[in-house]
């Protein structure tokens, strides 16, 4: 279909399940995204999220039989032995789901990939629609989003500590009062 | 105030229709989601700052408005949301693929079957997965039900919060047949988990298209009651007609979908647009308005409602000749056996403790799945990692779109304004805060 090499910032493409995803540098997400809008008519932005991939595959986080941490009795996985999945990048991805308003809908995913702590562009003066979406995701996933008009807590409280989707998020990790140590 | 289709090819080009609604952009400059009151006013120290909600009942359950109130003129305004928040995306991650099925209904506890739908959508497109003909047209018929239902607790919550206390009880009447009809089919009135990667999770049950076919006969009727109760109420067009304004170019840029991107003036719906289950081999119109305002999204629900039972009334004719039909894909590593093959097959009961136990795995990967939602585009964002849980799932919630449009549809509105807005807006905040 189109030529998504012009796309600024481009690094590598993957169709999959019939969906495509563009990988592209984090230091041109905007770019790209005011491009994807501008020139390649995906005019409405759907949706940000970010995913945490700390401990993929390593960890028996999903069970798997011969990871490097072996098998996890607490979460066996004996169906047979499986591929391990491809690694990742980095510990991060943002995808931005982007849809073009034409025949055929036709959808983009543009993602990038970055370390903990890393900024990525806000692309809210591209779409007034990232305002909010990108709010979700700095509150629970810890993205910073560098630029964003209002960049706090959207979800949760204001004074909350951690990011809660990351995945060294201590399960029921809420703190308990009057406990013996305080 | 058509449904004006004449009017593409005049400058603006399909999907949008009609004339512009306002010129130029009513989006916030600093932040597009909070409406600043002007510096100007702020000097007269005449601004009186009001918290509307989060437990005001015309809220719709919990959102805070932070409003600047200039007389009865909303001069300021920021929304707060978060007071609903459960992490349902994080309890997912925790749950093996077909437990997880249980909570994308009560994210949007309005709209649940369509929410159900969307992420059994998405396993199956990881799975690759074949889904049976029967169970196609049964999760259609469930699914507009469900739009009917969540339209009708939209109308008549919006007119009770501007006074039309009967439209309230004639809604909740209709509202009432159809969870008797979910009822019957899944023995739970919401919240059924009737969809089962796969299929179904049980057949149809007897006695049950008699009952629908009762519903869609009914209904006409019911929705001629609504208009004749709102349409000429000269109270109900004062407050709703010109209040509220969205351009075709602001819905765009802020994201919106469903009714109220279709009121706007674009003519744009997944089911016609980007086809899922079997919504290319039914029959049905979609309804687009051009006004923009609080009016033309209730004459959107109102018209699609009437959609939604044509193709209600569609899917019952084929579903009646699908008697003795499987509902269910006969895939063993997913699909759990028929309950009395337990007894006799020795391969079927290991099947059965596996996928209940540890769960059938899906293979690695990362889909996007959407679908047209009563309140929009309510889409599905799923990464696994092979397992048989999730690594991150991911909600698009249309109400969380549509609520960054407030501010922009309540520049210059009145207070009591402010609450036909929301309203029509139809954000249900389960969705909103996930």
């Amino acid at each position: 279909m189109s030529d998504w090499t012009k796309v600024p910032g481009y690094l590598s493409t993957k169709e999959e399940h019939g969906e495509t995803t563009i990988v592209v540098e984090r230091a041109h997400i905007r770019d790209a995204c005011a491009y994807a809008r501008d020139e390649l008519g995906f005019n409405v932005l759907i949706d940000v999220v970010a995913t945490d991939y700390l401990g993929w595959p390593e960890k028996g986080v999903s069970g798997y039989i011969g990871t490097a941490s072996g098998r996890d009795l607490n979460m066996p996985m004996t169906q047979g032995l499986q591929a391990l999945p491809e690694t990742k990048p980095a510990r991060f991805s943002i995808s931005y789901h982007l849809l073009a308003l034409r025949q055929g809908a036709p959808r983009l995913r543009l993602q990038c990939w970055l370390e903990d702590g890393d900024p990525v562009d806000t692309v809210v003066p591209v779409w007034p629609a990232a305002d909010w979406f990108e709010r979700e995701q700095y509150d629970l996933m810890g993205i910073r989003f560098h630029g964003h008009p209002n960049l706090e807590r959207l979800l949760m409280e204001d004074d909350w500590e951690g990011h809660p989707l990351r995945k060294d998020y201590p399960l029921g990790g809420e703190p308990v009062r009057f406990s013996p140590a305080e | 105030m058509s449904t004006t289709l004449q009017n593409v090819g005049r400058a603006r080009r399909w999907p949008i229709v009609g004339d512009p609604i306002y010129e130029g952009s009513r989006i916030p400059l600093r932040v597009p989601t909070i409406l600043d009151v002007p510096p100007a006013l702020h000097e007269t120290d005449d601004i009186m700052q009001v918290n509307f909600g989060p437990n005001h009942p015309s809220t719709h359950g919990v959102l805070r408005l932070i409003v600047d109130l200039d007389g009865e003129d909303v001069v300021g305004l920021s929304a707060v949301v978060g007071y609903l928040h459960t992490g349902f995306e994080k309890n997912m991650e925790q749950k093996t693929w077909w437990k997880a099925i249980t909570y994308p209904e009560r994210i949007d506890y309005v709209g649940y079957q369509n929410n159900e739908l969307v992420f059994v959508l998405a396993i199956e497109k990881m799975l690759d997965l074949e889904v049976p003909e029967k169970a196609t047209w049964m999760r259609m018929l469930l699914c507009e039900l469900n739009r009917i239902h969540s339209h009708l607790v939209y109308l008549g919550t919006s007119a009770l919060e501007l006074g039309a206390i009967s439209m309230f009880w004639y809604c909740f009447r209709e509202r009432e047949t159809i969870l008797d009809l979910f009822e019957l089919v899944a023995g739970q009135r919401m919240h059924t988990r009737y969809f089962q990667a796969g299929g179904l999770a049980e057949d149809i049950p007897g006695g049950f298209f008699p009952e629908a076919r009762k519903f869609v006969e009914i209904m006409p009727g019911a929705l001629d009651e609504y208009l004749t109760i709102l349409d000429r109420n000269q109270i109900w067009l004062e407050r709703t007609q010109g209040v509220g304004l969205l351009s075709a170019d602001d819905a765009i840029a802020l994201g919106q979908s469903g009714p109220v991107l279709r009121a706007s003036a674009v003519d744009w719906d997944l089911r016609r647009d980007a086809p899922y289950l079997a919504y290319d081999q039914v029959d049905f119109r979609v309804p687009v308005y051009t006004g923009g305002d609080v009016y033309d999204r209730y004459r959107v629900r109102m018209d699609e409602m009437a959609e939604s039972v044509k193709i209600a009334r569609q899917c019952l004719d084929r579903l009646e000749r699908m008697e003795g039909e499987p509902w269910i894909s006969d895939d063993r590593k997913v699909v759990l056996p028929p309950r009395e093959e337990l007894h006799t097959s020795m391969e079927s009961l290991i099947h059965h403790f596996k996928i209940v136990t540890e769960g059938y795995r899906v293979p690695a990967g990362e889909v996007y799945v959407a679908v047209e939602s009563p309140r929009g585009e309510s889409g599905c964002y799923v990464v696994s990692d092979g397992g048989p849980r999730p690594w991150r799932v991911h909600f698009r919630a249309p109400s969380f779109a549509a609520l960054q449009a407030t501010a922009t549809c309540s520049g210059g509105a009145l207070i009591a304004d402010l609450i036909a807005i929301v309203g029509s807006l139809d954000a249900v905040m389960g969705d909103v805060d996930r």
